[in-house]
């Protein structure tokens, strides 16, 4: 029976969520804590990273774009199914939040693919001379920045938002179960085409280089939680310009808000 | 049949018009009027099913559906005859044969001809043939007398005449220019969301 | 049920024979395009053959897309839609139909002209058996997974571009696959397990793709 208090606390948020001035208060006290905790990982996690770590022994230097890409990539990946799972939530009940906040991750998701690539590519040139090589990693991001875009342009196609997010939403679930197959058949087709894959990651990580790792990927956590949540608090705002719950919130400078509507 | 309650639907977040409620009996019609732009066509797609209502519901018992809109669902291509077999094939007949369904109409003579082809009032009466080939308990109409002549008003009239006394309902919207001769007929006016009107 | 997916396959395709001449663009399409190749790249006979299987599948993918566009839009537009959606048969199954009425008409044509581009990209003989096979088998999957990006678009006023940028990641193990089936039968090697594999993945499109279609043309509506 210790279950239940704890159960009923979880169904009371996902229902406090819910509403939208619950939420963009709950959001706007959590938001500074994030951008907080991040700066300070961050920049240990750089430090380390950037500066105090050892070198590798094959790749010298450029074995620090490790700590960026790395993480990078793991974001791009989670943030996709993040967005998916609030996706299908958005689309089973309903729920505008989730919504919100599926749309508000789909740009951040997309710049941690762009970095992904971005940091990708400037490793492999000292390691292979050229600032793009098709390995297995690099194109199922390439892959991955498409779906992002996909979605993004057919959210920003539609008239109607509400319209707009459950299209979008759909076709992110369709992207989330077609990922693994997209993953494999690039990894396969890595191995069919090249005798030896081509692998940028190259051998396994040092201990002293795994401390630094798991930081900024913490780290890269607090900046996308902190950035969808501010994201979402200023959709919610825009999207409910008329209602009383924002003028209590923002006071009464509203009418510089209402950007969409007939502007009474 | 038909029970809506504090039905609405918000478009870009405000809603279309202002809640409706009714309820709808077996043998009753409903008209629908309205200013321009109220969202006439909303209501009726939501009581279709092709819509969902951001708050309220709708509830029917009604065993069947037909629904007309503003498009014709005509094939353009296909001949008057053509399109009345898929009707019948697609949505199951009720009792007539098509050859009789479509002299009812008075399109026995340009049956063969492609929908493309017809006048806007043959076209309608066309589409009034989907009111006679499908065996639906309900109806729901939106403009259905514009673009019609006269031969096609008096045939609309006479089928809701007699669908309303097989205990079928229905809902219609209208300008309120052309209005069924029935008795059991009520008017729910819809007032817009945007203009308050 | 059964009569109504007949009656709507057989209405489909009867409206597609009413424009024969449309009926031809996508293959022509594939034809123009494969034949730029050549053109842009040089007539060197081994530098076609060791590219034609990517350089056909490529074609193929870009002329169905373009065939994509229409699957949803006249019945989207002329209100034949929403009778669908009234009629209280499962969209699903109706998304089924007008998939499979698609793949008739646009895919078929693709898998029966592959000879000729074979020939005209000089691919060995031996795998020309392989490359009509790999159609055959994956053109059925470009129509069912591309019927989702055609019901997400077809309420868009150009939606035509987005729906390519829309389809085209999720085509990319299709490609894959189909590519390295013929490839390897080009070298002689086995190739049961890519066909094998396209043979996985028409079972899934057919099978799951309705329902997404279904939600998208849903959404479309609304």
């Amino acid at each position: 029976m210790s279950t239940k208090p704890g159960k009923n606390f979880f169904l009371l948020l996902l229902h406090r969520l819910g509403s939208p001035p619950w939420f963009y208060q709950f959001a706007g006290r959590l938001i500074p804590w994030l951008w907080g905790l991040f700066i300070v990982l961050a920049l240990t996690g750089l430090y380390f990273g950037l500066i105090a770590s050892p070198q590798d022994y094959q790749q010298g230097e450029s074995v620090r774009i490790m700590y960026i890409h790395v993480p990078a990539a793991w974001m791009s990946m989670m943030i996709y199914g993040v967005m998916a799972a609030t996706g299908f939530i958005a689309l089973v009940w309903r729920i505008r939040i989730m919504e919100i906040l599926a749309m508000s991750s789909a740009p951040v998701g997309a710049a941690f693919t762009l970095a992904a690539l971005i940091s990708g590519s400037l490793w492999g040139r000292p390691t292979w001379g050229t600032y793009w090589v098709w390995d297995a990693r690099l194109t199922s991001e390439l892959v991955l920045l498409f779906l992002y875009v996909g979605v993004m342009a057919l959210y920003r196609a539609f008239d109607e938002p509400r319209k707009a997010a459950r299209a979008a939403c759909l076709l992110a679930l369709v992207g989330l179960i077609n990922l693994p197959i997209i993953h494999f058949s690039v990894k396969w087709w890595n191995t069919l085409h090249q005798g030896s894959s081509i692998n940028l990651t190259g051998s396994s990580i040092h201990p002293s280089m795994l401390w630094p790792l798991l930081i900024m990927t913490v780290a890269t956590k607090l900046y996308y939680a902190a950035n969808v949540l501010t994201r979402a608090r200023v959709v919610l705002l825009e999207q409910d310009v008329r209602k009383a719950w924002v003028r209590d919130a923002v006071g009464t400078q509203t009418k510089s808000l209402d950007v969409g509507g007939a502007g009474q | 049949m038909l029970a809506v309650s504090q039905i609405t639907l918000e478009r870009h977040f405000q809603p279309v018009f202002a809640p409706v409620n009714f309820a709808l009996a077996r043998g009753a019609l409903l008209v629908v009027t309205g200013a321009n732009g109220c969202g006439k066509t909303t209501l009726i797609r939501l009581l279709a099913g092709i819509l969902t209502p951001t708050s309220g519901s709708v509830h029917s018992t009604a065993r069947g559906l037909a629904y007309i809109g503003h498009a014709l669902a005509l094939k353009d291509d296909l001949s008057v005859l053509e399109n009345t077999l898929f009707v019948r094939d697609f949505h199951g007949l009720g009792n007539d044969s098509v050859a009789e369904l479509i002299a009812r109409a008075g399109l026995q003579r340009v049956a063969h001809q492609a929908a493309r082809t017809l006048s806007a009032g043959q076209r309608k009466r066309c589409a009034l043939i989907r009111l006679m080939a499908i065996p639906a308990e309900l109806w729901l109409l939106d403009e259905p007398y514009s673009n019609l002549d006269d031969e096609g008003i008096a045939l609309l009239d006479e089928l809701l005449v007699e669908h309303l006394a097989r205990a079928g309902s229905c809902v219609l919207a209208s300008h309120g220019r052309h209005r069924p001769s029935t008795g059991n007929c009520r008017e729910v006016r819809l007032i817009s969301g945007v203009t308050g009107t | 049920m059964t009569r109504a997916f007949l009656a709507l396959l057989r209405r489909d395709l009867l409206l597609a024979f009413r424009r024969r001449t449309e009926l031809l663009l996508p293959v022509m399409f594939a034809l123009v395009v494969v034949s730029l190749f050549p053109l842009g790249i040089g007539p060197d006979p081994a530098l076609l053959g060791r590219i034609a299987p990517g350089v056909i599948w490529i074609a193929g993918l870009l002329a169905t897309v373009i065939s994509l566009e229409n699957l949803f839009r006249s019945d989207f537009e002329d209100g034949t839609m929403e009778q669908y959606v009234i009629s209280g048969h499962p969209l699903t199954l109706i998304a089924l139909a007008k998939t499979l009425a698609h793949w008739l008409v646009a895919g078929l044509p693709l898998v029966l002209m592959s000879p000729l581009l074979s020939i005209w990209m000089n691919l060995p003989t031996s795998s020309m058996g392989v490359m009509m096979v790999s159609l055959a088998l994956a053109t059925p999957i470009l129509s069912f997974i591309g019927a989702i990006g055609a019901a997400l678009t077809v309420s868009l006023h150009r939606g035509g571009q987005l729906l390519s940028l829309l389809v085209f990641p999720l085509y990319v193990p299709v490609l894959i696959v189909a590519t390295g089936g013929i490839m390897a039968a080009a070298d002689g090697l086995p190739y049961s397990a890519f066909m094998g594999l396209l043979l996985a993945g028409l079972i899934a499109s057919i099978t799951l793709a309705p329902f997404a279609t279904a939600a998208a043309l849903k959404i479309s509506l609304s």
